[in-house]
């Protein structure tokens, strides 16, 4: 019937938030042709379909755009809600599961750039909020497997693109993540076990090379 | 038995928005008020991570965040729907619920509350930023085309507060000649009747705000 389903993703590799749309897409086994941006030199498509932000992630649907990773996220969960569900059927589990996300949204990002971007007394205050901030994390994981309970979900998809840059973060930052996160690197391994985060979360070594050479561009010594 | 209660503040734009979408779906609640300086221990238990209001606990569970209590009650009562069925539709309207609520709420902040920093820039910002919502809104009479829905709730904010905080402060960057689609769509919006039952009575949430901003009367 839908044969009339053409799916394009307008993301940048190194992003956490275009990652958990390719790891959604890829759940729910959906063919897509994924186009890398020059952010530098974004395309006509690309300005067309996000003239508001212009940012990735864009997931082009038969022509129409949907933007923002949370909101994409969801509106694959709804469209293919066919196979492997990431956001739960009741509504309390679902009004938790995008608190979380929103969470993760509001202060992971930030929270990481903050460590490989600073030196000195605000790498360590950057570093230990970000330890503090895993911590919240690993408490509502709890003995979970997963955030969402048995299955991977919503959370995880939210969250699992960031462990790409702990290599980045250990790194710059001189400190192991496992030492004071264990669940949390735990919980990742688990999820980097399923095929769909495998084959999206990029080599931590190749971003951190690309770390360092965008590092050399802006300047940041 | 169903147990509903709100903890929220009678002037917020943020707690009304949970009361219009309870009583739009008919469902009875207890509203408990909050003192935002002296918070109270069970706002503090439900609410542990942001402390904030407004809360919705329903049958001793707590949801938080406005937007995602309001997906919350519409998902749990499933009358008078907010969001539209089409996940496209949806997707649409929680794009616009996040601008509203990421960008131009910040962008208020700056424009007309902050005392530091560059307030003309801030000013401009929040012009733009108008300016997109504008281009949105000339489509309909109202977000949810002849209905009160999700996005037009969300809206409030600037429908309603905005136009009253600018006049306390004597700062105007919202103004219906340069903003037409918007006070268009916002008249409509504020004579709905129902709208209009349940907003926060203007004379009583003047005074409130004034003191709020150290503006004397």
């Amino acid at each position: 019937m839908a044969n009339n389903n053409e799916v394009i993703l307008l993301d940048f590799w190194p992003s956490s938030f275009g990652m958990r749309v390719r790891i959604a897409l890829h759940e729910k086994g959906v063919e897509f042709e994924y186009r890398d941006e020059d952010l530098r030199n974004k395309s006509e498509l690309l300005v067309k379909m996000n003239p508001i932000h212009k940012k990735i992630p864009v997931l082009v649907h038969n022509n129409k755009p949907v933007c923002e990773s949370s909101i994409i996220v969801q509106y694959i969960d709804e469209v293919w809600s066919d196979k492997s569900p990431l956001l739960p059927s009741d509504p309390y589990q679902r009004a938790h599961a995008r608190f979380w996300a929103d969470f993760i949204d509001k202060k992971t990002y930030d929270g990481t750039k903050k460590i490989w971007t600073s030196k000195g007394e605000d790498q360590v205050v950057a570093k230990k909020e970000f330890i503090e901030h895993l911590k919240v994390l690993e408490e509502q994981l709890g003995d979970k497997p997963y955030f969402g309970g048995d299955t991977f979900g919503y959370v995880d998809v939210s969250l699992i693109p960031f462990y790409s840059w702990f290599y980045i973060l250990e790194t710059e930052g001189n400190f192991k993540i496992e030492e004071s996160n264990t669940k949390i690197i735990e919980w990742a391994k688990r999820c980097m076990q399923r095929e769909s985060v495998a084959k999206t979360l990029p080599d931590q070594k190749k971003l951190y090379e690309f770390v360092q050479e965008y590092k050399k561009k802006l300047g940041v010594e | 038995m169903q147990e509903i209660k709100v903890y929220g503040v009678w002037g917020s734009p943020f707690s009304r928005r949970v009361e219009i979408a309870l009583k739009m779906k008919g469902v009875e609640y207890e509203f408990i008020e909050e003192d935002l300086e002296n918070k109270s221990d069970e706002l503090l238990m439900y609410n542990p991570v942001h402390k904030k209001i407004p809360v919705l606990v329903h049958n001793g569970k707590p949801v938080v965040e406005s937007s995602l209590i309001m997906e919350y009650i519409d998902e749990t009562w499933k009358q008078n729907a907010l969001l539209p069925t089409d996940p496209y539709d949806r997707a649409q309207v929680r794009f616009w619920a996040k601008f509203i609520d990421d960008k131009i709420m910040a962008s208020v902040g700056a424009a007309l509350l902050s005392k530091g920093g560059d307030i003309s820039k801030a000013k401009e910002e929040m012009q733009e930023l108008l300016t997109v919502l504008e281009s949105e809104i000339t489509k309909n009479k109202l977000f949810g085309g002849d209905k009160v829905s999700f996005l037009d709730i969300i809206g409030l904010f600037v429908a309603y507060w905005v136009p009253i905080v600018q006049d306390i402060l004597g700062n105007h960057v919202l103004t219906r000649d340069k903003f037409p689609g918007i006070y268009e769509w916002a008249d409509v919006l504020l004579d709905d009747a129902f709208i209009k039952k349940n907003l926060p009575d203007k004379d009583k949430l003047i005074p409130i705000l004034r003191s709020r901003f150290g503006v004397k009367p």
